[in-house]
């Protein structure tokens, strides 16, 4: 047995003055952090993640997480982190996996864009007098309108009335410009799902279901679901692209763009067997590609026939990382009869990556949005198709500089979560999620109340989009079309030349 | 009416796939429809749900034959290009030719029999549930990366050529590559180093021969093919390669806890 060398990342301290010994953080800690012995809770602090489910349900407010500050010799180049993967590393011969977001110190630059706003010419609207429309519609939208005259007789006297003669794509109809990313039913649990649905269907949204197929539970929602579709298939059958409201191909993802999904065989018990539609304990592997994709003209080939097996009557959307490529990718998704093409960020969480990849691999969001919508632009495909940025969104200000930016909408996951409690401790990938949200095991999945988790995360969606109407109201505009692709609201903070070129915005004071 | 024809002569897919959705529309007892002078169109019976229903082609029928399709039969009369039964739920594919890359792509259930040989990466993350085992016959050979990522199902290759004659060797690479679930049952001898990463040649036993004796018989009978040839094919040398594990890169990653 190799011993780690690695010192615990926090400590945790219980105040023996303050404890009443209930034992309630022994049961609360998933992680088998607490122990009663005699009298009174020894803590093992290498276990800690600082989840905080001991520190939120302490009645007693005893329990105290703190970085542990145990001393390294400071290095500029050989931080903590960087020490502390390879003594894992020698010590296992593994590849790091990571749960949530790019945890590198890079640069957002939804902190370095700010909003303008209206003063004296231009006046600013009120939302809370005004109507401020922020209905989206998802979806193909024609080229131009065509029209028939037919010639019908009323009343006695011959009138020519038009007719459309253009048939319109099914749109999906958004009442606020947030959606809840996909986040596969596997990675979290059924109460997050549920949560999720209730609060989307309340909020006239929609939810995606990631790539583990569509419980049964969820049926009731299924018209404010969108399904995935990706490379492995699971719980892929007629019914299922039937059920939801839209499809999305899942070609790839802003944490771990280039890799596939890998759902360990642990993981899969009874009930994500029967959604997944594969054998309990089986891994549940979707390979890096679509092996029935190997060009634009194969993905334009897996969206027609989606778009068969539905009858047309379904927007089929899709989803890619944000790399250097994706407008080129983006053109080609809107030449295919996809609907919507989704771009994912490098700050976009997940539920399980190697760390290498979380960390280091993709662009971000706020670039690829803005290099996408002006290339769709270029290209006079950008009435055709709509833009879904995600990624890192994590508040109203983010969404509506994504959109202003050029996306139609967003998907938020993460700030989802967060709703829910999530305390963003990165360790989704162990399947113990203390707060219920993502793990299988029952008796953590019924710490979370859906009907609770719903009222949360609804109140996030409608606490945003009336934040995004007083931004509205500020832009002195009244409707989130006006704002679409509209970067004259945005100016730069901080960033360079050709940083500000990309993003396609002025530098503050222009 | 029972049986209708279509001539698909310069017909696009979608035409010919609406037309298809019309005739079930308004023939609610037919049972089979025939399609001629098929070439190159898509889709054919992709998400169709009707049990009992033969579709009968005459012609090359395009990529995703039989995508999604729960229930009915389809025939070929000729070659299929790829994918024909992608992530496929039930039903019964016949090719009388060859097809192309990814046949039997994610397929779940029901069964695909292919005259001739089949292309690259055929029968990947081909899956099964519960009483749901997908069955991929190939009458010649297939192309490398055979059962890729297979999660679940039975691929059989038989290795005859068209008047049941022995192929010889097979000489397939990466054969497996990721196998967690399923098998593949090849006809003759294979070397270990023709595996892909994670697959493992097992004991073929008197069990496994049963199991694929009914696939083999109904391949046989659906080409046609005399009762010698049929003995020959049961009673050959055959090599079963099944995964080493249900979690094949289970120790690749950082164990839960670092």
């Amino acid at each position: 047995m190799i011993p780690s060398y690695v010192p615990p990342k926090y400590k945790v301290e219980v105040d023996p003055n303050k404890c009443m010994l209930c034992e309630r953080c022994t049961i609360e800690c998933s992680w088998g952090v607490h122990r009663r012995e005699g009298d009174r809770i020894i803590s093992y602090s290498n276990r800690c993640g600082a989840c905080h489910r001991c520190v939120a349900m302490c009645p007693r407010d005893a329990i105290t997480i703190k970085e542990n500050a145990v001393s390294w010799r400071s290095h500029p180049l050989w931080d903590i982190d960087a020490r502390a993967d390879i003594y894992n590393q020698a010590k296992t011969g593994c590849i790091l996996l990571s749960g949530m977001a790019n945890a590198k110190d890079h640069p957002i630059y939804f902190d370095k864009i700010v909003l303008d706003a209206c003063q004296v010419t231009n006046p600013s609207i009120d939302p809370l007098r005004e109507p401020m429309e922020l209905r989206t519609y998802i979806g193909k939208k024609p080229k131009q309108l065509e029209f028939e005259f037919v010639e019908e007789e009323i009343d006695g006297k011959k009138i020519k009335k038009a007719k459309l003669k253009t048939k319109i794509a099914p749109n999906l109809k958004l009442d606020t410009p947030i959606m809840i990313a996909h986040m596969s039913y596997g990675a979290l649990s059924l109460n997050a799902h549920l949560s999720f649905a209730k609060a989307v269907k309340e909020c006239g949204t929609f939810m995606g279901t990631g790539e583990g197929g569509l419980p049964k539970a969820l049926y009731p929602y299924a018209d404010h679901i969108i399904t995935q579709v990706a490379s492995g298939r699971f719980g892929v059958n007629e019914e299922y692209l039937m059920k939801g409201a839209a499809i999305e191909i899942k070609i790839g993802q802003g944490a771990k763009p280039g890799i596939g999904g890998h759902l360990p065989g642990e993981k899969v018990t009874a009930e994500i067997s029967a959604t997944r539609m594969i054998p309990e304990g089986s891994d549940a592997i979707s390979p890096a590609p679509h092996h029935d994709i190997y060009s634009i003209e194969d993905l334009a080939q897996l969206v027609r026939s989606l778009k068969e097996a539905t009858r047309w009557k379904k927007p089929v959307f899709v989803k890619i990382a944000a790399v250097h490529n994706a407008p080129a990718i983006a053109v080609g998704i809107a030449t295919s009869d996809a609907d919507a093409v989704v771009i994912d960020g490098y700050k976009g969480g997940t539920g399980a990556a190697p760390k290498v990849f979380r960390d280091h691999v993709g662009i971000p969001i706020e670039m690829a949005i803005a290099a996408v919508d002006q290339r769709l632009r270029e290209e006079g495909l950008r009435n055709e198709i709509s833009i879904i940025a995600s990624g890192g969104i994590r508040c109203a200000a983010d969404v509506f500089k994504a959109i202003a930016l050029g996306a139609d909408a967003v998907y938020i996951g993460t700030a989802a979560m967060v709703a829910l409690g999530c305390r963003v401790c990165g360790r989704c990938y162990t399947g113990l999620c203390a707060w219920g949200i993502a793990t299988q095991r029952p008796e953590l999945v019924k710490r979370l109340d859906p009907e609770v988790g719903a009222r949360r995360v609804a109140n996030l969606i409608k606490a945003w989009t009336h934040e995004i109407k007083e931004l509205l109201g500020a832009a002195g505009i009244n409707s989130i079309e006006s704002l679409r692709g509209n970067r004259d609201r945005l100016r730069g903070v901080g960033l360079n030349e050709k940083e500000l070129e990309v993003l396609g915005i002025k530098l503050a004071g222009e | 009416m029972e049986e209708v024809v279509i001539d698909a002569k310069d017909m696009h897919y979608r035409e010919l796939n609406e037309k298809i959705h019309q005739i079930l529309r308004e023939n609610p007892d037919i049972k089979k429809i025939v399609l001629k002078n098929v070439l190159g169109q898509r889709f054919i019976g992709n998400g169709l749900q009707k049990k009992g229903l033969t579709i009968e082609i005459y012609g090359i029928p395009g990529g995703d034959l039989g995508m999604f399709m729960n229930g009915p039969t389809i025939i070929v009369h000729g070659n299929a290009e790829f994918a024909p039964g992608n992530t496929m739920d039930d039903g019964t594919i016949v090719i009388y030719g060859s097809s192309g890359d990814v046949t039997a792509h994610s397929m779940r259930g029901g069964k695909v029999f292919v005259r001739g040989d089949v292309g690259y990466r055929s029968g990947i993350h081909m899956k099964a549930y519960k009483d749901k085992v997908p069955v991929l016959v190939i009458g010649g050979r297939a192309k490398d990366f055979l059962g890729e990522y297979m999660a679940g199902g039975i691929i059989i290759v038989l290795n005859i050529d068209e008047k049941g004659n022995d192929l010889g060797k097979i000489k397939g690479r990466m054969i497996g590559t990721g196998i967690h679930g399923g098998a593949i049952y090849i006809r003759g001898e294979i070397d270990k180093d023709q595996l892909g990463v994670a697959a493992d040649i097992k004991e073929f036993t008197q069990e496994d021969l049963e199991k694929i004796k009914p696939y083999i018989e109904e391949f046989c009978k659906w080409f046609n093919l005399p009762e010698d040839v049929k003995n020959k094919l049961i009673n050959s040398k055959w090599t079963k390669i099944a995964p080493i594990s249900k979690r094949p890169f289970g120790k690749l990653y950082t164990p839960d806890l670092m």
